[in-house]
């Protein structure tokens, strides 16, 4: 394997984790934040370096120069890759933006060394691809919020429910599926609890109830932060694709789609505009998954640009929300709040982002939707059909939300409620990732394509192996090749 | 011949470019908080609506010289992968032309009568931005080559449209109309999008040439074969109808018209009266061919558009205020013309809604002055306008008029029908569901678990906005 030039996945990791000792020591709140700005700027600024060091190597995965890890272990611990190349940075910049927008009156809640914690542990488990590595990493990043919750006084049952399910299945299905050995057909004991626990820790429907759980109980950013990134859908990649039959990959699909469908449909009936964007972010996750289990190319590719756009978009939707939440407390969409005049920058901000995330003409989820919508009906008809559907329903509740928050009425104020520098430099920072990656999407796109190849080769292996265990001797690679899944792509 | 290739797309470069840079430039400027003045930015709309429409005149003439009905401009590949391309295609011919010059003719005039009409309006930036917007979404629509941009641009109109629509967002209504309008226009923008992934998926292709036969090789549009069966023919096209209705307003769709006047008069003018209650008949004209694949469809494409016709004539008829009563006369010529587009009669319907687009467009503008015009017609006849009375009302019983009375008041009661049958089933499910969310959480919780509900109200938010 290539090494970087230098070693950045290691910096990545340890950087966010030497700023939560760093920022845990330091008792000031607003002191606190300058330290973690800096050190999660450094972290972006790595995360970046990192991706374009792979890119400049011309190779499709690397590892650190002189991996401490590996030295002790013999194990790869940290790689970087085509699909996590651009996903490290868009980690980094979602926790960086997050602390650059948290307004002073939040800073005394929103706790900044835990953030940095989570950046380290988030890093991690995007830059690992040993399975129990994932595992354990997926493990610990259920901490932060729990601890979170519980020092807000507030009942952690549904999360810790969740969580200890999540990890007991994933623990387990792993555990199976590596005594059967990698390679053979894995058994139900191994693959059914691999798909709990993706479908659990992805919000999949009826499993969900935690993640709105979380955004009432936990503080906003601590909420996004821990499913913006989509780690369920990493796991997905990683744990499941390459090991999994195609019904599983069709039962994961059928469950996403389902929660496509009904979370765009509670997104519009909420009363409050956390738990909106709750549903809207689900249906979201689920989409992304609907692309990965489609298993073509297109749809694939489409899925992988999705997920990079729920990251920005999504990621620039919450940060807005949490903006207004924090000038103006918890939003209802029962009224109008009529909040324009106050702030027209954090308007077109939300509506900017809210119809990136739903796939509007010119703006980074466009291009993605239309091929996972392409990619869905190239495998199934009618999932296309449904998809379309719910980014209609998606596409009304966004603008339901944007006109109770920002019209029908005057707000009256007697002080300054306009966006500062800090969060005019966000919205300048998401406004120009979302129009430039919507206006010139070839480079994402032929990226997401490369790393979609990959992962259907790995898995394309990994079943023409098991097919030829299972095959008599006499059957010859051809006929190993015919049985091997439709999707492949002649 | 490679220099006229050459000009030929420079033109069609700066047809299309013109409003996208006009978009770029008002767009970035009120991103970056650095507004311009007013005077600044009815220049550069002036410029951009004179360098597009010189452009598109420029094309035609060199159509009509070299005897030329069909001109495709490749611009390229926006995206391309193996297996997958979206590629940008531009198309001049007989349907687009007309349609893109009647498009700048009409912009540019209600961009001159705005700048003046909205002078000193808090809102002067955000309306010639949305202006912008529209006017970029009816040039790639019209030009469009590929049902994907067409759907771009579609997309665009239609949000520029709801955001027009509530454009005076400091008061409620304007804003619930914005809405009506947005949740119409998305489902005929799912319409559309699943009609062109099933033509993809059918074909294998996304060009409108080849999917109607109406390429270089053919004689151009209206001529052309659509390359799908009779079955598959009547399942897009009735998706290429559902888009069309709810773009066009068309019956059950007609009821967001009405509503659109919320917005500020030249927005009403140029976009519900002339440009965007046309796009659906654009959609039928440009999908001609495959309308011509299917007997049934071309029915439907009849019923739809004099049953639209009726309605709105009998709604318009009741109207006291006179943007309704302009709207309703709007929606009845549109109705005509789709039935004239069922009934395959193509040249009639272009000529038909470029003469109504332009004569909407005036009554729309002159609309403010109703009152002293008719003043004015009095004075020169020296009498008051005479009272017109039809004489078929005459012939109706009593009760059956004052039904049709009540009818065309309530328009169609079409509005209503979608709240209950539609709207309403959809919502008490999802309400039902989340009730029983409430349930499940709070069971696992041992207490209350929505922190959420102490911030809301009891007043349901969906219906309240709509």
């Amino acid at each position: 394997m290539s090494p970087l030039h230098l070693p950045l996945l290691e910096l990545l990791v340890l950087l966010p984790l030497a700023g939560a000792i760093v920022v845990s020591r330091v008792r000031d709140s607003h002191r606190a934040r300058l330290w973690c700005l800096l050190f999660s700027g450094l972290t972006l600024v790595f995360a970046v370096a990192a991706w374009l060091d792979l890119a400049f190597l011309n190779v499709t995965e690397a590892c650190d120069p002189w991996d401490t890890v590996f030295r002790f272990s013999g194990r790869r611990f940290l790689v970087i890759d085509e699909l996590s190349a651009p996903l490290l940075p868009m980690v980094a910049l979602v926790y960086f933006l997050t602390a650059l927008t948290t307004m002073r009156t939040k800073t005394r809640r929103f706790s900044f060394s835990m953030a940095m914690a989570s950046e380290a542990l988030c890093l991690a488990t995007f830059a690992c691809r040993t399975p129990w590595g994932i595992i354990a990493l997926l493990t610990l990043g259920t901490l932060p919020p729990f601890l979170e919750i519980r020092a807000r006084g507030r009942s952690t049952r549904v999360y810790v429910l969740h969580m200890l399910l999540f990890v007991g299945l994933l623990t387990l299905g792993w555990g199976f599926a590596e005594s059967e050995g990698s390679g053979r057909v894995h058994s139900w004991w191994a693959i059914v609890p691999l798909l709990a626990a993706v479908l659990i820790r992805s919000g999949m429907i009826p499993l969900h109830c935690w993640v709105t759980d979380l955004f009432e109980k936990a503080t906003f950013g601590t909420a996004l932060l821990y499913m913006l990134p989509l780690p369920g859908a990493y796991a997905a990649v990683r744990l499941v694709l390459p090991v999994a039959p195609d019904w599983v990959l069709r039962s994961i699909g059928l469950v996403s789609l389902t929660t496509v469908v009904y979370a765009s449909g509670m997104a519009l009936v909420q009363r409050e505009a956390r738990r909106f964007f709750c549903y809207l972010f689900l249906s979201h996750s689920a989409l992304v998954l609907v692309g990965l289990e489609v298993v073509n190319p297109i749809g694939l590719t489409g899925a992988l640009c999705v997920w990079l756009s729920v990251g920005f978009s999504l990621g620039g939707f919450s940060l807005t929300m949490r903006g207004l939440e924090a000038r103006f407390g918890r939003l209802s969409l029962t009224r109008f709040h009529g909040l324009y005049e106050q702030t027209p920058a954090l308007a077109v901000c939300f509506a900017l982002t809210g119809l990136a995330s739903v796939g509007f003409p010119g703006t980074l989820g466009f291009v993605g939707i239309e091929m996972l919508v392409d990619g869905a009906v190239e495998a199934y008809p009618h999932v296309g059909i449904t998809l379309v559907a719910a980014a209609a329903l998606n596409g009304i509740a966004v603008v339901r939300a944007y006109f109770w928050l920002f019209t029908g009425t005057r707000h009256t104020s007697t002080v300054s409620l306009g966006i500062g520098i800090r969060e005019r430099l966000a919205v300048l920072t998401l406004a120009a990732l979302i129009l430039g990656g919507g206006l010139f999407p070839q480079p994402g796109v032929a990226s997401r394509f490369h790393a979609a190849q990959l992962i259907l080769t790995d898995r394309a292996a990994r079943h023409l192996d098991d097919a030829s265990d299972l095959l008599p001797p006499k059957v010859g690679a051809t006929d190993a090749h015919d049985s091997a899944p439709e999707h492949l792509d002649p | 011949m490679v220099n006229m290739q050459s000009v030929l797309t420079i033109l069609a470069l700066i047809v299309a470019g013109a409003p996208i840079a006009l978009l770029g430039i008002l767009g970035l400027s009120a991103l970056v908080g650095r507004r311009l003045s007013e005077r600044t930015t009815s220049g550069i709309v002036q410029l951009a609506i004179f360098a597009g429409l010189f452009a598109a005149l420029s094309i035609l003439a060199i159509m009509l010289v070299n005897g030329e009905r069909h001109i495709p401009i490749d611009v390229g590949n926006w995206v391309v992968v193996p297996h997958y391309h979206f590629s940008l295609k531009l198309v001049f011919d007989r349907l687009s032309v007309p349609f893109v010059i009647l498009s700048f003719i009409l912009c540019g005039t209600i961009g001159a009568f705005a700048s003046r009409y909205m002078h000193r309006e808090p809102g002067f930036g955000r309306f010639f931005v949305l202006y912008a917007l529209f006017l970029s979404g009816m040039v790639v629509t019209s030009l469009s080559d590929t049902i994907e941009t067409l759907f771009a641009g579609w997309e665009l109109v239609g949000l520029s449209s709801a955001l027009l629509v509530a454009f005076f967002h400091e008061r409620p209504a304007p804003v619930r109309n914005g809405f009506r309008v947005w949740c119409v226009y998305r489902v005929s923008d799912a319409a559309l999008l699943i009609a062109a992934i099933t033509l993809h998926h059918l074909t294998g292709e996304g060009d409108f040439d080849k999917l109607m036969g109406t390429g270089p090789d053919s004689l151009g549009w209206p001529l052309g074969k659509a390359s799908v069966t009779g079955n598959q023919a009547l399942a897009v096209g009735f998706l290429l109808l559902i888009a069309a209705a709810g773009k066009s307003a068309l019956v059950p769709f007609s009821g967001w018209l009405p509503r659109a006047m919320e917005g500020p008069t030249p927005s009403s003018a140029i976009f519900y009266g002339a440009l965007s209650v046309h796009l659906g008949a654009f959609l039928l004209l440009r999908a001609g061919p495959l309308l011509e694949s299917s007997m049934w469809l071309c029915a439907a494409v009849v019923a739809l558009g004099l049953i639209t016709a009726l309605f709105a004539s009998l709604a318009g008829s009741v109207q006291t205020d006179i943007k309704s009563a302009l709207c309703f006369a709007s929606l009845t010529q549109v109705g005509v013309i789709v039935a004239e587009i069922g009934l395959g009669l193509r040249y009639v319907a272009l000529v038909h809604i470029l003469g109504h687009g332009f004569l909407r467009t005036l009554q729309f503008v002159r609309a403010p002055t109703l009152l002293q015009d008719y003043r004015s017609m009095e004075n020169a006849i020296g009498e008051q306008l005479p009272h017109m009375t039809d004489p078929l009302q005459r012939l109706l019983p009593e009760r059956l008029r004052l039904w049709i009375y009540r009818f065309a008041q309530e328009r169609g009661y079409l509005d209503s029908f979608l709240d209950v049958y539609v709207v309403g089933p959809v919502l008490q499910f999802f309400r039902r569901c989340d009730a029983w969310e409430r349930q499940w959480t709070d069971w696992l919780s041992g207490d209350r678990s929505r922190e959420s509900d102490q911030v809301t109200a009891v007043r349901d938010a969906f219906d309240d906005l709509l």
